[in-house]
């Protein structure tokens, strides 16, 4: 727990340069990463990946399926990495659990009546605690935006930090939803109250909004996590979610990654893609790097 | 006070057509195109492999709502491309006479190309029936078999003819259902180029027929060993290139078509055959009570 002392005055408002923060996001993307840097740098979002499925119509029989997909993702690659962790419903996560036995790969929740986050708080805590009990490593929960919007940054401090405590052991990810907050500076002000409030994790979007995850908006976040840790020592680690489904994209990130906060982040405790046809195109890339040949999805697995 | 000014000239840029837009090519190369009295024509776009991986995944996103159309308008799509280019002929007919050929073959060039055209759109909805068929088989099964699209073509078109080639190549393959990337003739580019603007002002959905410019010794291999491609045309009679080709596609059994010896400006160049060449043959056994002549069968 953070000091008192040291927690900020949310009501004071937070500049963010919006030109400044797109220009440099559109900086990122113009670097030059070939054969086997690139191989490196697939691999490595490839290991950074929470495989999700968050739908109305999942089932024991998908999530297994894609608890499989987790685990060989591309058996014909020799020595590949797996992915992260594997992103279900709280009703899903004892079969996850179970899929995936021993393999080292995590299973993440969703919770607080993800998408909308429209529920009381002892509904909220309850679904987290039933999420836990079931076996989640990690939980992501959604902040109230309506309440942000409103203004009462209290109500959203304590509800992070009440989630925090029923969270207990497991890491817990806060979807700021950056699509519904629309500003940057409302995205700066929510990575601020999430953090001092107790997130492991800032993520950005739910993934059922669009605008979902883009680059400037990962940015504002990167960089409130390291004012946050040139304040309080403490690492954060950062989640983009949603809309990040091609390979190069998804390396844009990583030099955007690498340059705001550096090497120590660069590994997948301290940064995740939250997607499902992201690992699909990595392994496309990866497999047309190995073969000299493009490839085709016909002979990828289906997520 | 007589005014000398001469009008500066507005010339047309030569594009790619890729999914229903006209980019340039990604690599930023280009090659000076020109005719036999060495004038120079217009700068041409030199595609690379990566504007042609760009094509392909553009023809794959089509592929669905093209193959999945009706026949029947798919030929009244066709239809409308003749339209356009009869609506564009002038245009076409000046370029033919840039690249060397008189006005009475480039007039002749042209109504060729509609003609062709009309002719294909006919087929449209009619070949299926004239190609598939019903089998005798010796148990209690209903089994015909059918024509179905290929998939995704890769075609290399014949570099004689600026224009003819590449809409007799084009027009059996869209009618059949399938989507394609077709490099153009590389001495003769100008009337492809305008040619993507016609199928782009008909109602043809974009990504459909993409059509790069550039040279073959560099795409070839590319169009050859890409997984996504379904079968690949060759129209040359370079041996070696033929080889390269058909080893490569080996790779995902790839369909390889090769025109080496049509005679584009014959009326042999048509026929339901061309659409038939990049056509998958599907049995289907459906099982039935009884096929004897007296009771009811199917």
């Amino acid at each position: 727990m953070i000091a008192n002392k040291i927690i900020p005055n949310f009501s004071s408002p937070a500049h963010v340069d919006q030109v400044g923060i797109e220009e440099r996001a559109s900086r990122f993307t113009k670097r030059s990463i070939k054969n086997e840097s690139k191989v490196n740098g697939l691999k490595l979002a490839l290991n950074m990946i929470d495989l999700t499925t968050l739908e109305g119509k999942d089932t024991q029989g998908k999530v297994k399926q894609l608890c499989y997909k987790a685990q060989h993702l591309h058996d014909v690659y020799p020595g590949l990495p797996t992915v992260a962790a594997v992103c279900v419903y709280p009703s899903m996560v004892k079969t996850a659990k179970t899929a995936l036995g021993n393999s080292g790969i995590k299973v993440a929740s969703v919770a607080t009546a993800f998408p909308s986050g429209q529920a009381p708080r002892d509904v909220k805590i309850r679904d987290t605690k039933y999420a836990v009990q079931n076996g989640a490593d990690e939980v992501d929960m959604v902040i109230s935006r309506g309440k942000f919007l409103e203004g009462e940054y209290n109500f959203v401090f304590d509800e992070i930090a009440a989630i925090k405590e029923a969270c207990g052991a497991a890491r817990l990810k806060v979807i700021l939803e950056t699509g519904e907050l629309v500003t940057y500076d409302k995205v700066r002000k929510a990575s601020d109250i999430a953090m001092y409030a107790g997130a492991d994790f800032i993520k950005t979007s739910t993934g059922k909004i669009s605008p979902a995850a883009t680059m400037p908006v990962t940015l504002v976040m990167l960089e409130a996590i390291r004012d946050f840790y040139y304040k309080t020592g403490k690492k954060i680690a950062m989640k983009p979610a949603g809309g990040i489904s091609k390979a190069k994209l998804a390396l844009h990130y990583l030099v955007m990654l690498n340059e705001v906060l550096g090497e120590d982040w660069m590994n997948n405790e301290w940064f995740r893609f939250g997607a499902s046809s992201l690992a699909n195109d990595i392994l496309m890339q990866l497999m047309k790097q190995r073969t000299g040949v493009y490839q085709s999805a016909n002979y990828f697995s289906i997520d | 006070m007589a005014t000398t000014e001469k009008r500066l000239e507005v010339l047309k840029t030569y594009k790619i057509y890729i999914g229903g837009q006209f980019p340039r090519t990604e690599s930023g190369r280009y090659y000076l195109a020109t005719n036999s009295k060495k004038e120079k024509l217009a700068n041409i776009c030199l595609s690379s492999r990566k504007d042609f991986r760009d094509a392909v995944s553009a023809a794959r996103g089509a592929f669905g709502g093209w193959s999945g159309r009706a026949a029947f308008n798919r030929g009244q799509i066709l239809y409308r491309i003749a339209e356009m280019l009869e609506g564009r002929k002038a245009q076409f007919v000046d370029e033919l006479m840039k690249q060397d050929a008189d006005k009475a073959q480039a007039e002749k060039e042209v109504n060729l190309c509609i003609d062709r055209l009309i002719y294909y759109s006919g087929w449209c909805d009619k070949f299926q029936q004239l190609f598939s068929t019903v089998n005798p088989v010796a148990s209690s099964h209903f089994n015909f078999s059918n024509p179905e699209p290929t998939g995704v073509v890769a075609a290399i078109a014949p570099q004689e003819n600026s224009l003819l080639g590449i809409v007799s190549l084009i027009a059996p393959i869209i009618a059949g259902g399938n989507t394609c990337v077709v490099l153009a003739s590389n001495t003769k580019p100008l009337c492809a180029v305008t040619f993507a603007e016609v199928l782009n002002s008909s109602d043809l959905p974009g990504g459909v027929v993409n059509i790069l410019t550039g040279k073959i010794a560099e795409l070839a291999p590319y169009f050859a060993d890409h997984m996504d491609v379904n079968a690949t045309v060759y129209c040359e009679t370079d041996a070696a290139t033929q080889n390269m080709i058909k080893e490569k596609s080996a790779l995902n059994v790839k369909r390889v078509v090769l025109y080496d010896k049509v005679k584009w400006n014959d009326a042999t160049a048509q026929s339901p055959y061309f659409i038939m060449d990049l056509q998958e043959i599907k049995t289907t056994w459906h099982p039935i009570e009884n096929i004897g002549g007296a009771k009811a069968g199917y």
